[in-house]
């Protein structure tokens, strides 16, 4: 199961990358083993004031429907709308093309809160 | 929680191929190996195997044995010639679904009836007090393993393995034979929209025949995706197409009720269901926009709520998003635009022709 380095993680198996004064965010590759081939991504239009914790999309296998919980809040300023046509790719690669979107923090306090690669590492061993 | 859920023989087998296994009827099993979608091709284009050995097992025999099972389906037993089988429901006074069957008819005066794993207390309940002061009765499912082996590379896979006499026997029929020299019954039967068998044998037998279809090339298959392949062949699921509540005609089923075949529970209650006609119909239907429907979700003509979806899912032979569900006869014609209610999202569907799927060769 692939974790990252340079990657922060939440409970809800969401990752989020640092990028200048932006995160961008995605499902982990544990996610994506849990749902098993995911065939549609709902995510929320450019402009959209999102929450940490609270919901923002959700994504639905074959099987399941799961939803996505913001790492961090703030405004969503890029949306992957490759994965309309393509959500596979997020099974492909979750950590690259399968991103989903890219939100502006509105507190960096909060992705400092989050867990770093180790700790959501040690988390996935309790959970397995 | 602590839940005790029951293991199927093949439970080491699963553990080993990395199955997730998950509470289905009681039972813990495979819910998918690899992955839904693999499996789901697996089986259209090649040969895939399902543990089904949670169904139950029922042998009735006896001189009357074919008479008490014919009184308690809705299909006609009586003129089957031993070594052939036949797919009914059984209903109750009401003429509403127990449960849907397999019916085998046996040499030496044996029916065998295998039904949902759901169901099984129900039906072994019904079928015994009726077999009781006729017939011999005997629950055999908890001292047999069925497996599925189902897909076009299915009759090669079993002739490989020495089930030489029965894979070539037609559909819908069953033969006894050896498999690595060990005793099985053989039906050219399934569940999945394909050429198939299922293989009932001993629990003892069931490890090394399921891992000598394995290292024969069958790809092992979870519940996830039979139901996936059942959806597009559009064959029914207990509990969601039909239940208690639904009778055989408005699920389409009319085909397996014999009303002239002599009485049997639910007769009287079906022929005036027949005569009466149905108010609703079970449809398929694709979406047009992207939401994946499920069941219990609302199916809406307009503003009203008209019916409610059975199934749906992603198909991936069929390459939509498609479903089942009921909706009045009166809207249930190929064609008509209906709306679902995903999660309080109103996406497009339109009402198609069944089965999604259908195998290449078949009428």
């Amino acid at each position: 199961m692939a974790v990252p380095v340079d990657l922060r993680y939440t409970k809800d198996h969401e990752w989020a990358k640092m990028e200048g004064d932006l995160v961008r965010i995605g499902i982990t590759d544990y996610a994506v083993s849990e749902l098993n081939d995911v065939t549609l991504v709902e995510l929320p239009s450019v402009g959209t004031d999102v929450q940490a914790n609270e919901r923002f999309g959700e994504v639905e296998s074959v099987k399941t429907v799961s939803e996505l919980f913001a790492p961090v809040s703030g405004e969503v300023v890029e949306v992957n709308d490759e994965l309309e046509e393509s959500p596979e790719k997020v099974n492909e690669t979750p950590y690259g093309e399968g991103w989903l979107v890219v939100i502006k923090p509105s507190d960096p306090a909060e992705f400092e809160a989050l867990m770093d690669a180790r700790n959501y590492e040690d988390y996935l061993s309790k959970i397995e | 929680m602590t839940e005790t859920l029951r293991e199927s023989p093949l439970h080491l087998e699963h553990k080993a191929l990395g199955g997730r296994l998950v509470p289905f009827a009681g039972y813990a099993m495979p819910v998918r190996y690899e992955g839904v979608v693999q499996e789901h091709t697996a089986v259209r284009e090649r040969v895939g195997i399902f543990d089904v050995s949670h169904m139950g097992e029922l042998l009735l025999s006896g001189p009357k044995a074919v008479e008490v099972v014919d009184s308690l389906i809705t299909n006609s037993l009586a003129p089957l010639k031993p070594g052939r089988a036949l797919y009914t429901v059984c209903c109750n006074e009401q003429g509403t679904i127990l449960d849907d069957l397999i019916v085998y008819r046996l040499p030496e005066d044996r029916v065998l009836v295998i039904c949902n794993a759901s169901n099984r207390a129900k039906i072994v309940g019904h079928f015994r007090k009726h077999a009781e002061g006729h017939c011999e009765f005997e629950d055999i499912s908890d001292d047999h393993a069925l497996i599925a082996v189902q897909g076009p590379e299915a009759a090669k896979l079993l002739h490989s393995l020495g089930a030489e006499r029965s894979a070539t026997i037609k559909s819908f029929r069953v033969k006894k034979d050896r498999l690595l020299d060990r005793k099985v019954k053989i039906a050219r039967t399934g569940y999945t929209g394909e050429d198939g068998f299922e293989i009932l044998c001993s629990n003892e037998c069931a490890p090394p025949i399921w891992r000598a279809l394995v290292e024969g090339g069958a790809t092992p298959c979870g519940l996830g995706a039979r139901d996936t392949l059942r959806l597009e062949a559009r064959l029914s699921l207990y509990g969601n197409e039909i239940t208690e509540e639904t009778n055989p005609y408005e699920a389409g089923l009319g085909w397996v009720v014999k009303l002239d075949k002599g009485d049997f529970v639910g007769r009287d209650a079906l022929q005036k269901i027949k005569a009466e006609g149905t108010t609703r119909k079970l449809i398929g239907f694709e979406m047009k926009a992207r939401g994946i429907a499920r069941h219990g979700h609302a199916i809406l003509i307009g503003d009203d709520v008209v019916g409610e979806v059975t199934s749906g899912s992603p198909a991936p032979t069929v390459g939509k998003n498609i479903g089942l569900g009921y909706v009045p006869k009166e809207s249930a014609s190929v064609g008509t635009e209906i709306i679902i209610d995903i999660r309080g999202k109103k996406v497009p569907a339109e009402i198609i022709k069944t089965p999604f799927y259908k195998r290449k060769g078949t009428k």
